[in-house]
Parts: structure tokens; sequence; C-alpha cells
């Protein structure tokens, strides 16, 4: 009795394990951010590079270095070609989660943006952590960082993203620190302090979010009266629910996400090919219809619309009232000013 | 061969909950104590670091050591690692290392790796506070993560003292989970209690409806029910609306991103956690001892606690110790309807697990959270003579 039970358990054990430890070939499969932007990416790059012969699958997911650890980790991951954000293509490279990409493979350095070409990586949008208001609420519009800190000037509350990567920039320059120097006041403690307590003068009014769904719906509910937000969603709240929001791009940090190729992959020669023909000018040049990002192409800016131009971080006029992000400086100080932040936002 | 037979019976589940259960929870907890980083990437200085204590001159070989294993360890991608776990004593030393590494693979053939050719790239490389942390890490084990837990850390001596006032935290974390949870539990029975009384004493068929009631929510995911809070809660929501129309305030409460949301909403979610074991019991308790109380002439608040609620007792201690344990896990409902201040350990958890990776402090947090609550969960079934184990 015993011995035939333990058979049927041994046999049930090894129909368990032995399931996901075959390795199983899979379709190509792209991870991208989801929502809206997912959406845009699908009809100028998933749809039509399907057509193309070579079977594409999506997903999304939220980011996160830790996750894309345990894919390479665990083995037997089912991502091929990832967007990643700026920190986790760097350190993610250095700790060899990615396969290192020949350039001439993806249509060769001189195709793209000088800076968006990496060892492990390149560039797929360039975005603004913009300053953004509901033009129909707000009475005095705010004229750049120095306003979102001005309580008087602007009552009510004001939302910025929970963690300490950018706030302590546009605290620096709201308390009169160009925003070329931003980076080198911050390397110093007492920067880190300055930042830090012109950051105390609107505790009382701060509301935090986390994802980037969340400032537009914040603004549309009147929760706060201006917030922090990703260019492309405030432009798409304007346009898909009609809202009159604003955006001043003065000192704002840009940033990019990049496209990687995950470490080991079966899929390696696909997923070049994919990453070539979502860097294509004239494919890159359709997302901005959809949301509105920069893209890296240098082909491509001349093909897009002129009418998107507008609120495109690439816009030369844009661009040139923003600066870039250090990403070396988040890589280095990220986990103690972390810790440090979420000290700052727990306490009242 | 009754016994024997039981067993096996019960062999398949507890085959599973070992291999999919306590296996990988015990290899999770266990990083919290593990150091492997450091002792993979940095073998040769460890060595050259065994007879070293802080304080003292570093030794002649360890720069030539240290290059050695930078380069060997760059190339067997264990470098990065070591970098990320150093960073978090010695803030900065992350892509110092990494550079480090890089230019000692590059430089030419013959180069000495003394003392000058770390101090040309950056002076922390050559400092005790840096090779004190790397010793320090030498591993298999070491209290670093659980220290950091605690708010603990060591001095460049080795001894445990307490972090610096801006990077004390999960100590506090910790208290506050204990009270959301807390007033969350007490919510839940000051509502749940009613509800679970009435089913009890209303016809069977009314009792089915109004359990359907209960449990509609319980099948609605988490996320969506989180979500529908933040519609009501918001300052131009339902509930703000309604009363400012009713002319009952002249501005809009602040409902959500505070403390006040976070309980509204948390209580809701647990709810049926409350009433579902105060009902299964109650309906146990039979409505003649009432009437028995009230014709010995007791007043009715006498009746219901002298008599009613010594027999509750076991339904409201199990449905506490489940509200309570249940809610001190809790995560995605603070992240979206609290504000800073209301963040409970498992966002903590879940933070260090998927953004920054620091399984170690994850792990560290997680095991804080497993005692505390297995302890308060051995001092409910103290008080409770062993009642709270029981689901009624």
């Amino acid at each position: 009795m015993k011995k035939h039970l333990l058979a049927v358990v041994g046999a049930a054990a090894l129909v368990c394990l032995s399931g996901p430890v075959q390795a199983q070939s899979h379709d190509l499969n792209v991870v991208s951010w989801g929502g809206a932007y997912q959406d845009g990416q699908k009809e100028v790059y998933f749809k039509p590079f399907n057509a193309t012969g070579i079977k594409l699958t999506d997903e999304a997911w939220d980011g996160g270095l830790g996750v894309l650890r345990t894919k390479i980790k665990g083995g037997n991951s089912t991502w091929d070609v990832v967007q990643v954000e700026h920190d986790e293509l760097e350190i993610g490279c250095d700790e060899g989660l990615y396969e290192k990409l020949d350039v001439n493979k993806i249509g060769g350095a001189a195709r793209y943006l000088p800076g968006t070409v990496h060892p492990c990586g390149v560039g797929a949008i360039i975005y603004n952590l913009v300053l953004a208001y509901d033009g129909d609420k707000l009475k005095t519009a705010p004229n750049g960082w120095s306003d979102f800190f001005d309580t008087k000037k602007i009552p009510g509350k004001r939302s910025i993203r929970n963690g300490a990567k950018w706030n302590l920039e546009i605290a620096l320059i709201a308390d009169g620190v160009s925003s070329s120097d931003v980076y080198k006041v911050l390397r110093t403690p007492e920067g880190v302090e300055r930042a830090f307590k012109k950051l105390d003068t609107i505790k009382g009014d701060l509301v935090f979010w986390k994802s980037g769904a969340q400032p537009p719906q914040m603004l549309a509910a009147g929760d706060v009266v201006m917030t922090t937000a990703y260019n492309g969603r405030i432009t798409a709240a304007n346009e898909k629910d009609k809202k009159n929001f604003k955006m001043v791009w003065k000192d704002t940090p840009w940033t990019m996400d990049s496209w990687v190729i995950m470490k080991g992959t079966p899929q390696k020669a696909n997923a070049e090919k994919l990453v070539e023909f979502m860097g294509r000018p004239e494919n890159q040049a359709k997302l901005p219809k959809y949301v509105r990002y920069g893209v890296t192409a240098i082909g491509a800016t001349p093909l897009i619309d002129k009418s998107l131009m507008g609120e495109l971080p690439t816009n030369p006029e844009i661009h040139k009232q923003a600066f870039a992000e250090d990403v070396k400086y988040w890589i280095d100080n990220g986990d103690k000013l972390a810790e440090r932040w979420t000290k700052w936002a727990g306490t009242k | 061969m009754l016994l024997r037979q039981r067993t096996a019976l019960l062999l398949p589940l507890t085959g599973f909950l070992l291999v999919f259960f306590v296996a990988p929870l015990v290899w999770l907890l266990s990083l919290a104590v593990r150091e492997a980083e450091v002792p993979r990437a940095l073998p040769r200085t460890l060595i050259e670091l065994q007879t070293w204590q802080p304080g003292q001159a570093l030794p002649a070989k360890v720069f030539s050591d240290l290059a050695l294993d930078l380069r060997e360890a760059r190339e067997a991608s264990t470098l990065a690692d070591a970098a990320r776990r150093l960073n978090y004593e010695v803030n900065g030393v992350r892509s110092t290392l990494m550079r480090a590494a890089r230019e000692v693979s590059s430089a030419d053939a013959g180069t000495v790796f003394g003392a000058d050719f770390f101090t040309t790239i950056d002076p922390t490389l050559t400092s005790p506070e840096f090779f004190a942390a790397v010793k320090r890490a030498h591993g298999p084990v070491s209290s670093y993560y659980l220290l950091a837990a605690f708010d603990l850390t060591r001095n460049a001596n080795g001894e445990i003292e307490r972090a610096t006032e801006a990077n004390r935290i999960y100590v506090d974390v910790l208290l506050r989970t204990l009270g959301i949870s807390a007033s969350v539990t007490l919510l839940c029975l000051l509502l749940g209690f009613p509800v679970a009384m009435l089913l009890t004493q209303v016809t069977e068929k009314t009792a089915d409806w109004l359990m359907i009631l209960v449990l509609l929510p319980f099948w609605t995911s988490l996320l969506v029910r989180t979500a529908a809070w933040v519609v009501v809660l918001q300052r131009e929501g339902m509930v703000n609306t309604v009363l400012m129309d009713l002319g009952l305030i002249s501005e809009p409460l602040t409902l959500i991103y505070n403390r006040t949301g976070v309980l509204i909403a948390m209580t809701h979610v647990l709810l049926p956690f409350m009433i579902l074991p105060l009902y299964s019991v109650l309906k146990g308790i039979p409505p003649h001892y009432m009437r028995a109380a009230a014709s010995l002439g007791a007043p009715p608040v006498v009746a219901f606690f002298r008599v009613y609620l010594p027999m509750a007792a076991p339904a409201i201690a199990a449905g506490s110790v489940m509200v309570f344990i249940l809610a001190m896990g809790y995560y995605i409902t603070p992240a979206l309807v609290g504000g800073g201040s209301d963040q409970m350990l498992s966002y903590f958890v879940a933070t260090y697990t998927t953004d920054t990776g620091n399984w170690g402090l994850a792990s560290a947090l997680g095991l804080m959270m497993l005692v505390t609550t297995l302890a308060l969960y051995g001092v409910a079934h103290k008080l409770s003579g062993g009642r709270a184990l029981s689901m009624g």
C-alpha cells in the first residue's frame, strides 16, 4: 500500500519538476512599459515586424533590476528584448545581464544620436520629467521650479515622485542652483542637506506618486494643483481625456530608456533584427503620433509631423532648456539616498 | 497500520509543502545572513586582510592582490555584485571599483599596482574604511543585513552602534506596521461583530443574501477594490461631492494619501476575514441562552457581556488574529492610498526585492516581520488559552 502510494507521489513529483526544467524554445518576446505607450509601440514596431515573417509576442513590466536579475539567474527566461531605464542599463551591463551589442547589426552608430549607443543597449526614447498643472484650474501659471516650491504664490498640494531621484535636483534648482551645477553641488554632503532643506519647506503640501499614470490622474481629480510628471503622460491625458494640462519645460531633467537583449537568449539573431527594425528612422518617426516621447534615430526627426514637435523632448527649442540626468551619480549614491529619502518621507 | 496509512495520505501535501514552501522560504531567509559576493570576487584580498585590524597599517601585498582580484572578477562578471554589496557601506564605491577594474585590465604590462595606483583612481580605495568594509563582508555569514533591519550599524572598529538619525527607518516602520494592523483589526471587529450577530438572527434566506453581500467584495480583485477607493475618496470624489452638496462641509476633506485612506481601504478589504470566522462561531450559540439570562433578570447589556461575549471570545480571537496577520503583510493598498508616512514593512521588502535588488536586506526585513508575527501569534495563543488557533 505504502509502496504503491510512494510510487504515485514520486511520479507526480517528477511530472511537476520536469515541466519547467526542460528548455523550451519560444517565439521572440519583447517587453516594454505597457499602457498607451506600448499600444503605440505595437502599431509602429511590433505589428509591422511580425509582418516580416518573424513571430513576435509582447509583454509589459514595471521595471526593477531585481526582476531582470531573477530572469537571468533563474534561467530559461522567455524575455528576449527589454526596454530598461538608464541606471538599469548601466548596472545590468556591469552585472552581465545583457548581451553585448554589435552596433553594426543594429544599423551602425552613425544612425543614432550621440550618447544613445551603449555597449549593452541602444536608446529607445528620450523623455523629460516636467512640471505639469491644469490650465483650467490654476489661475497663476507656474514659471519654473521656484514657483513649484512657492506655496505663497501658488497655494495647494503638489505631488512628486516617491524617491530621491530628480526631486533633489529640482529642489536645488528652486533654491537658485543653475541646472548645469546641480550634480556638482549634489556631490557634496552640504548640497544634499541643502536639497532636503528646500524640500522641507513644502513638505506639508506634498503628495507622492509611484507610477507614471498617477500624476495626470491626481491633477484631474483636483488632489494637487501642480505635479512632476513624464511629459508623454500629460500629452496623452490632454488628447484622450480632453484636458487642458500645461507643461513647464525649463530646467527639467531628461533621461533615456534603452533596448537591451537579455543574456543567453536563444533568439539572439532575431532580437538583433528587431532592435535594428525599431531603430530605423522611418519606423521611429511614427511613434510620437501615439505618445510624445523623443526618438533616437537622427534621421527620424525630419520625418516627424511638424504639429507634434511642440511637445517633443527632442525638439531643439525644448531640449536646450533641459538638463541631462547624471546616471553615474544615481548609481553611486542611490542606495544611501534611498534610505535618507525613506526616512525623510516617512516622518511628518 | 492506521497511523501509517494516515502518514501516507499526508505525504503528497507534506512533500509539496517541503519542496515549494519550506525550502524556498528557508533559502530566501538565509540570504539575510549570507555573504557570498565579496568572498567570490576578492578572495586574495581577503586572505591578505585576515590578520589586519583597523588602525594598523595595511599589509604591503594587499594592493597587488586587489588588482589581481579586480581583473579576474571583472572577467568572471562577479565584480558588479561585490561592488554593489560594498556600496551599501561605503557610499560611491560601486562605480569606483568598476572603474578601477577597467583601469587595471587596460594597464600596461609591468605597471606596479601599489597604493599610488589606486589613490590616483580614487583615494577611497586606499582608505581603512574601505578595507574594513571588505573585511567585514568576508563571509560566509555576517550580521550586516540583520543589523541594518534594526537600524544598527558597525563603526570602523567593528562595534555595533545605532545608525545616524537620518538613516533610522525600519524600527519606526515596524512599529507603524503593528499600529496600522492593530487599528484595522479593531475597526474590523467593531464593524464586523454586529453584522455577524445580525446574520445569526435573521431567517436563513435573508442570511444567504447578506452573506453574498459580505462575500461579493471578497471575490473582487484586491487591486480593483483599492483603485475604487481612490475614486471614492479623492478630493473631487464621491464622498467629498456628496458632503459638499449636502452642505455639511465647505472645504473638501483630505481622505486619501494619508492614514485615513489607508485605514478605510484596508478595513474594507479585510472585513470578510473578520465576519466569516465570527459568524461560524456565533451561529452555534443557542439563542435561548440569552433568553434564559433575561428570564433570570439580566438586562440586555449585562446578558450580552456576561453570557454572549464569553461564548463569542474564541471567534473574536480567531477573527482578530486572522485580520491582524493578513494586515501585517499588506503593501499594495497603503502604496496606492497612503502617503509617505503610511508605508508598511512589506512595501520595503517589495522595493528591495524588485527595484534595487538588495535581497539581503529584503530577507532581513522579511525575517523581522515573520518573527514579530509568530511572537504575537504565540502571545495571542497563550492569552486566549489556545483558542486563537482554532477557527471556531
